[in-house]
């Protein structure tokens, strides 16, 4: 079966065209580096993505913004905004901080993306 | 307790009528039917003081629109009203318009109106020059002017208050009724008040007040015009407020200049069953343009900063209807006050507060004091002006609505002062905060935060405008858990 | 009179991405006098309230959030002690380059620099400016409003929303509604094609099943107090809406994503030459405006899709007001370019007679192009031409002219977009 994807490996956005079973990708065209055949194998057999967002600050009105370190699957990103909005987290924070070890076992780290506090 | 005067809505005629009530003895309360003063046709309208050219001699239009542009100068300098006399042209765009220039320049000396002149083709474009070069002559109106008609009007209500003037906001009218003792008493969801005498300066709801209390019943359309704003980039664009000549395709639309440094453009004059409908639509501005376009050929597509509509009061009589029908008593009507309303304001506050003080025999109040003054404006200072007034107020170093220049201190003033802004849209009209070209994109959380903090408040109760207008949904996260 | 006067080599006005980006270039190219003005209470600008990923790719070779990119910015002008003020807002600038700012801390000061980087950046296009009819009702916000408030201040303005408009900020906050509890109903844009970069449509609207609706636009707003709703229709070829097509939304927030502005009012004042196509002044290769030491980058130059391409520009800008400090002769005579075929925003716009290196030269495509040729000409003569896979609007272009190729050439520089074909 043909799928239509856009690549997003860099902001020339190459349009693709894969050839998936279901299970494989076979083949992917329209890409113009290699990038694009691995955006394409992955986004159809293992989807990721990074997650970004924010968790509660303990005193303070303003929220923290936090990432996960790497791409977690896709199908787990509402689980995993899930599982920060359970965070309360007290200042002081720098960025890189570990606000959430682990998150749903997916041995990704969600750490903070600001400092924030003293 | 027995007020001496209720008056009923809180726009320009019913603002000014307070503060010249002030200067008796008399006990007057203002009530108004929104959240804020200045919410209706007040707010929303082309902020013109007429010549006085254009009403027919001997009517109350004529009457007042010439006496009260001539206090203007006055009234500006007591309220710290920015005011400006840039005079007015009425263009004729064909030869065959002249007579009726002659016409109306006959009319307004009939009504009282000075130094009308009949300006030909090149004058007018030296002064003009932005003006589409097919215009053939204009009027000439000197004493035609420019108000800020939101500072106005919350001037003539926080002076009214400086001099013990109590305003109700939120207080709709739902009934006028007279007592056994022939005293009033005003029904509304703020209360019942009594009162001697009722000054009635509803606007557009001003004729279902009176139809309460007198058997001369009246009625009163709502006429909708709209706008558009143009960015203050253009401020040296026009001088002067030019008219169109009304001809048989209708009268026109205005490039009026603002004392604010835009200018506004419209109106079209739409009757409207829902006389609170203030919605813009699609046919009503590209009439706007269109028209506009007459005056100002070179108008830029992309000047725009925002569009409004506002409604008038329009009589079935074309004319201010003022004072007591005769089956009521200490009744005074201000009705079909629309335009030339903002210019005779000051002249019908006038009149009616001396009707309302002679038939109730009342003394001059000693304590009146005439003069408001302004929240000093950043943006009008000088940069010495400005290091002084931060070394004494250091909140003028925040800045908080970046296109026009308002600062913390004023906004907070603004809310403090009498009769102060409660909502997002009472900050604006008070202070011009979010009301430049980026419409408050930058400034508004801000302005939350400070009317949050100022009325003890959280900032998800703060409204644009009253009622179920809130900004703000919810907090991303309710209460401080893990505390 | 309480106003305090400063001498400085080199003044930044901006503490976004392009003033620290400006500010490090110039401070490494020998510039030790200068000075950041940020109008807000922290440097960083609208990459603060950026919380997504997806910046640095070309300057880092890494991803990386808004606050986090801004924080290598700022851990830098902090190593290199570059003084910079907070809470510090611009209120005029002449030509002769005498800048009066208004600071919490030391009220009006008037700063007299021997050149001057403009980096205010940029500010959304509002509703007023659109002319959209109906109500003027809360619950209308430009998508950086909305971003504000909920990344900074932790509010949510609504729970049903509709986008409009496809600019990158509406894409990335349909997703941020969306994972913070709101229902994101459509994204309606009046173009046949987004002007939002791939991914995010990819990222913020695909994922998530959000429907963007090509064609189509707001043409009713309901609601007297909070908004309640809106009416989108289809329009045609000319942008006007297309009678029998219209549907009612029900929502309660709208976000608009119809455009950036550079905010150019200090350079007004100062006299600078502004352009119709860009917004921002016309600046020649080395940055430079019409009015001597004053330079411009980023977002207030023209608006960027990426912030790595601010951050080099700016520190082009940087280094070239520290050439102009050190008293190297500015460009004389300059030559106006023609925006050809295809090409709009170009910038440079003006050119030297003489460029001293390679040109660079970027603009936006005016539409979709696939299989394109960007080109440059003078006179005659092809300066130097380039193929792309496919141009979009949402997505700035570029093309570079070797030096040597200006020096054999001579009339009038176009630069112009065709499509080649398959």
């Amino acid at each position: 079966m043909k799928r239509e994807l856009t690549c997003i490996g860099c902001p020339m956005g190459c349009r693709l065209t894969a050839e998936f079973n279901g299970t494989e990708v076979t083949e992917v065209t329209g890409n113009g580096c290699a990038v694009g055949a691995r955006y394409a194998r992955e986004e159809l057999t293992n989807p990721k993505r990074m997650v970004t967002a924010l968790v509660r600050v303990v005193g303070m009105e303003r929220p923290l913004s936090v990432k996960t370190e790497a791409p977690i699957e896709k199908r787990l990103v509402f689980d995993c905004l899930a599982a920060l909005g359970a965070v309360a987290v007290a200042p002081p924070v720098r960025i890189g901080d570990v606000i959430l070890e682990n998150v749903l076992g997916t041995g990704v780290n969600v750490v903070a993306t600001e400092d924030i506090g003293g | 307790m027995l007020y001496d005067v209720i008056l009923i809505g809180g726009g320009v005629v019913g603002c000014a009528t307070a503060r010249e009530l002030a200067r008796y003895s008399l006990s007057v309360a203002l009530l108004e039917k929104t959240e804020d003063i200045c919410n209706g046709q007040s707010k929303a309208n082309t902020a013109i003081v007429h010549g006085g050219y254009d009403a027919a001699p001997g009517s109350n239009k004529a009457k007042f629109n010439v006496r009260g542009n001539a206090m203007f100068e006055r009234i500006a300098e007591e309220l710290s009203v920015p005011f400006s006399r840039n005079g007015s042209l009425v263009v004729s765009f064909e030869e065959s318009g002249i007579p009726a220039l002659l016409a109306l320049k006959q009319r307004g000396e009939a009504n009282g109106v000075k130094g009308l002149s009949i300006l030909g083709r090149e004058a007018l474009l030296a002064r003009e020059p932005n003006l589409n070069p097919a215009a053939q002559a204009a009027l000439d109106v000197p004493s035609g002017g420019i108000v800020c008609p939101y500072e106005l009007t919350i001037a003539y209500a926080e002076n009214a208050a400086q001099n013990g003037v109590t305003f109700f906001r939120d207080a709709p009218v739902t009934a006028v009724s007279r007592n056994a003792d022939g005293t009033f008493l005003v029904s509304s969801p703020a209360g019942e008040f009594a009162s001697r005498a009722v000054v009635n300066c509803a606007g557009v709801h001003s004729a279902e007040l009176n139809n309460m209390v007198s058997e001369e019943k009246h009625s009163i359309t709502a006429r909708r015009g709209e706008y558009y704003i143009v960015d203050k980039a253009y401020r040296d664009a026009f001088h002067s407020t030019i008219f169109q000549l009304p001809t048989a395709m209708g009268k026109g639309v205005l490039i009026a200049p603002t004392v604010d440094g835009t200018i506004l453009i419209g109106p079209t004059a739409d009757d409207i069953p829902d006389k609170d409908d203030t919605r813009t639509t699609a046919e009503g501005l590209a009439r706007v343009l269109s028209r506009a376009k007459l005056s100002w050929p070179g108008l830029p597509a992309r000047a725009f900063i925002t569009t409004y509509a506002g409604v008038r009061a329009h009589a079935e009589t074309d004319d201010f209807i003022l004072g007591e029908p005769a089956d009521a008593p200490l009744f005074f009507n201000a009705l079909g006050v629309e335009s030339p309303g903002l210019s005779a304001a000051p002249a019908l506050g006038e009149f009616l507060a001396q009707s309302v003080a002679e038939r109730l025999g009342t003394a001059p109040n000693p304590a009146f004091d005439p003069i408001r003054p302004g929240i000093p404006k950043f943006r009008d200072m000088t940069d010495a002006e400005r290091a002084e007034i931060i070394a004494r107020d250091p909140e003028y170093a925040k800045i908080v609505c970046r296109c026009e220049l308002v600062t913390e201190a004023e906004i907070r003033a603004s809310i403090r002062r009498p009769v102060g802004a409660r909502t997002v849209d009472g900050i604006k009209r008070r202070t011009r905060a979010g009301m430049g070209r980026c419409q408050a994109g930058f400034c508004l959380p801000r302005t939350l935060e400070l009317l949050a903090e100022e009325l003890a408040a959280s900032p998800l109760s703060i409204t644009k405008c009253g009622g179920e207008s809130r900004y703000l949904e919810s907090n991303l996260f309710s209460g401080k858990a893990g505390e | 009179m309480n106003m305090k006067t400063k001498r400085v080599d080199l003044l930044i006005i901006g503490g976004g991405p392009a003033g620290l980006a400006a500010a490090c270039a110039a401070r490494e190219a020998g510039v030790t006098n200068l000075l950041i003005l940020e109008r807000e209470d922290a440097l960083g600008g609208i990459l603060r309230q950026c919380i997504h990923n997806g910046f640095g790719l070309h300057t880092f070779q890494e991803e990386l959030t808004g606050p986090e990119y801004a924080a290598r910015y700022i851990a830098r002008v902090q190593e290199l002690g570059i003084p910079y003020e907070c809470g510090a807002m611009v209120i005029s600038l002449s030509p002769e380059r005498r800048a009066v700012y208004v600071s919490r801390t030391e009220g009006i000061v008037a700063v007299e620099a021997g050149a001057v980087i403009l980096a205010m950046g940029c500010r959304e296009r509002p509703r007023g400016a659109l002319g959209t009819p109906g109500w003027r009702c809360a619950g209308i916000f430009t998508a950086g409003t909305a971003q504000k408030l909920v990344n900074l201040e932790g509010r949510m303005p609504g729970k049903r929303v509709v986008i409009l408009g496809s600019g990158d900020i509406g894409l990335i906050m349909a997703r941020r509604m969306t994972f913070s509890g709101a229902k994101v109903l459509a994204c309606v844009e009046i173009m046949p094609y987004s002007s939002g970069l791939k991914r995010n449509i990819v990222q913020c609207l695909d994922d998530y099943g959000i429907p963007l609706l090509f064609n189509h636009t707001v043409v009713d707003i309901h609601g007297r107090e909070r908004l309640t709703g809106v009416t989108i229709a289809e329009v045609d070829g000319k942008k006007r809406p297309i009678p029998g097509t219209e549907q009612e939304i029900a929502c309660d927030t709208l976000l608009l994503s119809v455009g950036l502005i550079p905010e150019n009012e200090l350079s007004a004042m100062a006299g600078v030459a502004l352009s119709p196509a860009t917004g921002g002044p016309v600046v020649d290769e080395t940055l430079a405006t019409n009015v001597p030491g004053i330079f411009s980058c980023g977002n207030v130059l023209h608006v960027h899709d990426l912030v790595d391409f601010v951050s080099a520009e700016a520190a082009r800008a940087g280094e070239m007001a520290a050439r102009f400090l050190s008293g190297e002769k500015t460009a004389g005579e300059r030559i106006p370019l023609i925006a050809g075929n295809g090409v709009s925003a170009l910038v440079p716009e003006v050119l030297s007679k003489r460029p001293e290196a390679d040109v660079t030269f970027m603009f936006r495509p005016r539409a979709v192009y696939r299989n394109a040729r960007i080109a440059v000409f003078r006179g005659g003569k092809q300066l130097a031409v380039k193929r792309a896979r496919i141009l979009a609007p949402g997505e700035m272009a570029e093309i570079t002219v070797k030096q040597d190729a200006f020096c054999e050439s001579e009339g009038e520089l176009t630069v112009s977009v065709e499509e080649v074909g398959a």
